[in-house]
């Protein structure tokens, strides 16, 4: 799996896309310190791009990925290679080499600043961190959706759609559904919505983090209670951490059953 | 006995494309797996290299049960019908990673010498013709000591000299001892590479034996017709 990993990671190192991306990242992190001179404001509008940006380019490129080196997968599963190890190494290789735009794209700028005398350290390790949960879980999800559809449009609609309705559409219901039942007690309705979605669950745990929290009134003062503990913030990590196994097992489970 | 396949079935949603394969392959010989298009030569050559996954049946290579198996692809060098490569690498690039891949010795500077791929080694392969593309497939199935060769529509693209380097290519392998399947369908290479001809019709082998029985058993007057003459009686049977 580590030779897979390994072509697949230099292969989209050496590709413009991921040169791309960490300027994008890299552009992002020194307009943001020099325009708010401030690392835990920056904190704050990075995590607002971040938590939409990430999941949608986790799902693009690993749907482009995938399909692009379908030719490549093919000529891998006639040799003497087990075949999960072809689709983890893949899939490691796609989400290691964006993640690592995000980091080193993020990361320059704030060292530079003087991130590391800051106390907004925490804060910004922890933005990383999401972030990095959020490349595996949606590179995973999109890997997932595009081995089990031969179709390439169809692949790439349905991966589409999953992050415009994770990113957009699970918002609105949610919001609809809170207005709706607002009779009712929803705290916990609430937190378990949260919980089930990434997005909303890695936003809620920055934003909690920021220690912004009052800024969301009632609410907010349910979700410190939760999150704001170390049960609370052990139990969101190991809720993105099933997010990241779920589509893994998921891959490995559809690529034993596959005909190529 | 190098392959036994016992009762392969496979289907493709309502496609049934094998039903009941059943098939002994020996040591040292050159298997030319023939039929018509859509009679499932390649679904077969692909359930041996655990590509396809059979519904029903049993395959063994070397002795050995190969479901869920993967080290047996070690003893099988395959090369594949159309030389789809990863574009955006270089063809020494592509021919260092499969050896990287497999681990195991390669002769690969004489067969680049044979094909005359020297000027095209720092190329990138999505810039090379088909039949280049195919040179190159062949280097890299040719490259490894395996002893059992499995070759889908090796000639495509191939120009003249090219064919009279691989069909001495194949001849060298058969005298190592090593056995080959090709699938093919240009029948004048058949004729002259295969010691046994499999045929497949409608997802069954519907003929096992050398030319000279097939000749004697459909009465045709050469080889060519002889396969043309199992496709028709196949269909009308």
């Amino acid at each position: 799996m580590l030779k897979i990993l390994k072509y697949s990671f230099f292969d989209l190192i050496r590709s413009r896309w991921s040169y791309v991306y960490f300027l994008f990242y890299l552009t992002l992190g020194f307009v943001l310190l020099f325009l708010n001179n401030d690392v835990s404001k920056a904190v704050i509008t990075l995590m607002n791009v971040i938590i939409v940006l990430i999941p949608l380019i986790g799902t693009i490129f690993g749907v482009m990925y995938y399909y692009n080196s379908r030719e490549f997968t093919e000529l891998l599963l006639a040799q003497p290679i087990k075949r999960s190890s072809i689709f983890m190494g893949q899939y490691f290789g796609v989400a290691g080499s964006l993640t690592l735009s995000l980091v080193l794209g993020l990361g320059i700028p704030f060292v530079l600043y003087g991130l590391l005398r800051s106390n907004a350290i925490f804060d910004f390790t922890l933005l990383l961190v999401t972030g990095a949960f959020l490349t595996f879980i949606f590179v995973g999800l999109s890997f997932v959706i595009a081995i089990s559809n031969e179709n390439k449009i169809k692949g790439f609609g349905y991966a589409v759609l999953l992050w415009l309705f994770l990113a957009v559409v699970y918002d609105g219901l949610f919001l609809m559904s809170l207005i709706v039942f607002e009779e009712y007690p929803l705290d916990t309705f609430s937190l378990v919505a949260t919980m089930l979605n990434p997005i909303d669950l890695s936003r809620i745990l920055i934003l909690l983090k920021l220690d912004i929290s009052a800024l969301l009134g009632y609410t907010g003062a349910i979700f410190k209670k939760f999150f704001g503990t170390d049960l609370g913030f052990l139990v969101s990590m190991g809720i993105l951490l099933l997010w990241t196994v779920m589509p893994i097992l998921g891959l490995g489970h559809k690529a034993k059953r596959k005909d190529f | 006995m190098t392959i036994t396949i016992k009762d392969l079935h496979k289907q493709f949603g309502k496609n049934q494309v094998l039903k009941g394969v059943d098939l002994t392959i020996d040591k040292g010989q050159i298997y030319a797996i023939l039929g018509p298009n859509g009679s499932g030569k390649t679904t077969l050559i692909k359930s041996i290299l655990g590509m396809v996954l059979p519904d029903k049946g049993h395959i063994t290579v070397l002795d050995k049960p190969i479901k869920k198996q993967w080290k047996y692809r070690k003893q099988i060098d395959y090369l594949p019908q159309i030389a789809n490569f990863p574009p955006n690498i270089k063809v020494k690039e592509l021919i260092h990673m499969i050896k990287d891949l497999r681990n195991s010795p390669s002769a690969e500077k004489e067969l680049i010498d044979l094909f005359g791929l020297g000027p095209f080694l720092d190329k990138k392969l999505s810039t090379l013709s088909g039949g280049t593309k195919q040179k190159v497939n062949i280097v890299l199935t040719f490259m490894f000591e395996s002893p059992l060769l499995i070759l889908d529509e090796p000639t495509t693209g191939l120009d003249p000299m090219a064919l009279i380097r691989l069909k001495e290519l194949i001849q060298r392998e058969k005298a190592q001892g090593k056995t080959i399947l090709i699938t093919s369908h240009i029948m004048q290479f058949v004729e002259e590479m295969a010691d046994k001809i499999l045929y497949l019709l409608e997802g069954e082998i519907y003929f096992k034996g050398n030319i000279k029985e097939l000749l004697e058993q459909t009465g045709a007057p050469d080889f060519e017709h002889a396969i043309a003459a199992l496709t028709t009686t196949g269909s009308h049977a």
